[in-house]
């Protein structure tokens, strides 16, 4: 066969990039301390052991507290560039909307320490002591997941008919009464996949946490912190495999909305995350 | 007819950045006429219609709708409904929902606010449909449940962006009756916009032709085709053959030397753009002159010539005929009626013509 070559590549591509991620729960359930082949037994305590964890509970809160925060802030965000980017014409427009995109390829570790520098720096100027709280972390996420949320919205806005609004206006709503009755009902499911995006994107987001946290560890830096002890690893397996599950969950879920909301609009589907 | 025009404009002047859209438009719509803008595209005919409905603002003039000055009104409070080209039907409610959504807020009894949906939907024959998804309509049907979601709203003037144009011919036809029956009905206002000279030749009470931001020609379909005041617009109108003439002298009627048609005198009127001695042309539409069969012989004024192309339609039949002494082939239109024979290419012919088919252009 003449794909044959391209075919064995495509399976091996799969293959190297799930097959870690398939360990996850494989050592989740082996009941053993050590992670390694041969597998020594089937157990369920690793995850019995994670809920005799205080520790990870409130690291857990921690981060769907961030979570949430991020996620609503930069989808509110990320709806008045989108609207801003698809509707208006402006001086420098290329020029801000690449600027507010560019934390999708500057590196996070750059973004991270240049937002410590600047809290530590503006901190100490107003003389406070401890600044880097959960709101310094939420920032940073916000700074890291609203160039998801543009991208999702900008899509919304754009199969949007600008004369629905022009409709609406027409037939005597107000411009916020139109939005309200027209616009949010049309965008909707794109801004809710927009929030379950940011909101998994902030949720797993490593290295912004990791500098900009104070005395409150999200999940991932709590997990990190665990890798310091082998007896913890197990346990940390059977987490990644609950979060690998939840992950998987939350953009079933946004991708739903995503096609429920082209189908809603009569529009062709061109694609999206899944 | 009542004094006051429904709709008075004053120098209208849009500017988009250095782009002069409107170039100062002077005009008046009177109460209860079907007034259409027509123009090529570009020529700001839908700018000026947004104009009128408070999604643009003019950059200088005074518009003045029922004797109000609109200035810093804005659309929502304007006395003016519109028909979008796209419909703008919204695709998440239904069609009642749709129709209704003007009158939400007015805040009527549930039973009433059913009565006056079904009406309207009566009105533009959807009786029964309120229920249906706006998505899943026609097009008919969207453009049917777009006028009667405006039209509920007894607005003053209604705006009609090119409302046939998504349409195929047979339904378009269609919905040009029902619009100027549709009009008359309600007695409202109606402003067309639209590039089609012959929709805009079929639903108007009057037509204004716009170039380039400019309102080139305002007269009623019978004067527009008739007695195009140059040859843009007589170009844009229907077909016209034009003719190098020579204007000799100008008084109570109009002295001139038509190459291949010899020396003609003419009224002024036949001259609406003005006339002066000199350089000039002159037109004549393709059905105002009259192939002469064998044995014809009434009419005066007659030129030999030769049948270039035939195009036949059925009813019509359209001659490229050479006439002698003339550079430029003319377009010639007959009914084909019953006994007459549908001529050939290179069949010798004699055409018959009379002064009064002319129109003067300086």
């Amino acid at each position: 066969m003449k794909v044959g070559g391209l075919r064995i590549y495509a399976i091996c591509y799969l293959l190297f990039l799930y097959a870690p991620i398939a360990l996850l729960p494989i050592f989740a359930f082996n009941d053993a301390k050590i992670i390694a082949f041969p597998l020594s037994g089937f157990t369920t305590k690793w995850f019995v052991e994670l809920t005799h964890q205080p520790e990870l509970g409130k690291a857990l809160k921690t981060s769907l507290f961030i979570a949430v925060c991020a996620s609503i802030l930069s989808t509110i965000l990320g709806m008045f560039a989108a609207r801003a980017s698809t509707r208006y014409a402006f001086p420098g427009k290329g020029a801000i909307i690449g600027l507010i995109m560019l934390p999708l390829v500057l590196p996070d570790v750059i973004m991270a320490i240049s937002l410590l520098v600047v809290i530590l720096q503006v901190a100490s100027f107003l003389g406070f002591d401890n600044p880097l709280t959960v709101w310094t972390v939420i920032m940073g996420h916000v700074l890291v997941c609203t160039p998801f949320t543009i991208a999702i919205l900008n899509s919304s806005f754009l199969t949007l008919d600008r004369s629905l609004e022009e409709a609406a206006i027409d037939l005597g709503e107000t411009k916020f009464s139109t939005f309200r009755l027209i616009t949010l009902p049309l965008v909707l499911p794109g801004v809710i996949s927009a929030l379950l995006i940011s909101f998994t994107i902030s949720i797993d987001e490593f290295i912004t946490s990791f500098f900009l946290t104070g005395s409150n560890p999200t999940l991932p830096v709590y997990i990190f912190s665990q890798f310091r002890f082998p007896a913890k690893v197990p346990a940390m397996m059977a987490l990644g495999s609950l979060l690998v599950l939840s992950s998987i969950l939350l953009l079933a879920i946004a991708e739903y909305f995503r096609r429920r909301g082209v189908k809603r609009q009569g529009g062709k589907d061109t694609g999206g995350f899944l | 007819m009542t004094a006051q025009p429904m709709i008075e404009l004053r120098d209208v002047q849009k500017y988009y950045g250095t782009y002069h859209a409107l170039r100062g438009i002077n005009t008046e719509i009177r109460q209860g006429e079907f007034f259409s803008l027509l123009g090529p595209s570009g020529c700001g005919k839908t700018t000026l219609l947004r104009t009128i409905a408070g999604f643009e603002e003019p950059s200088s003039g005074v518009l003045i709708i029922d004797g109000k000055d609109m200035d810093g009104v804005p659309a929502n409070v304007r006395p003016t409904n519109m028909v979008f080209q796209s419909y703008a039907i919204f695709p998440h409610l239904s069609v009642a929902e749709n129709v209704g959504f003007g009158l939400r807020r007015e805040r009527l009894a549930k039973d009433e606010m059913a009565r006056q949906v079904g009406a309207a939907l009566e009105m533009v024959g959807l009786k029964g449909y309120g229920d249906r998804a706006a998505h899943a309509l026609s097009g008919g049907q969207r453009q049917r449940v777009a006028l009667a979601r405006a039209l509920i709203l007894k607005p003053k003037v209604l705006l009609l962006d090119e409302p046939l144009s998504a349409l195929d011919k047979k339904m378009r036809e269609q919905m040009q009756m029902e619009l100027r029956r549709l009009q008359r009905q309600v007695g409202i206002t109606f402003i067309l916009v639209t590039h089609d000279q012959e929709e805009a030749l079929i639903m108007s009470d009057r037509i204004a032709v716009m170039f380039e931001g400019q309102i080139a020609q305002l007269a009623s379909p019978q004067q527009l085709y008739r007695r195009p005041v140059s040859r843009k617009v007589a170009e844009f109108i229907g077909i016209m053959n034009f003719m190098p003439a020579e204007v000799k002298a100008v008084g109570a009627t109009i002295q001139l030397e038509v190459i291949g048609l010899g020396q003609v005198a003419i009224p002024a009127e036949q001259c609406p753009g003005g006339a002066k001695v000199g350089p000039a042309s002159v037109g004549f539409r393709p059905e105002t002159v009259t192939i002469l069969y064998e044995g014809d012989q009434s009419k005066a004024r007659t030129v030999p010539g030769v049948v270039e192309e035939v195009e036949y339609f059925g009813d019509m039949t359209y001659y490229v005929v050479k006439l002698q002494g003339v550079d430029k082939p003319v377009s010639i239109s007959m009914r084909n009626l019953v006994g007459r024979k549908v001529l050939e290419r290179g069949d010798k012919t004699v055409i018959a013509w009379e002064e009064g088919s002319l129109v003067l252009f300086c």
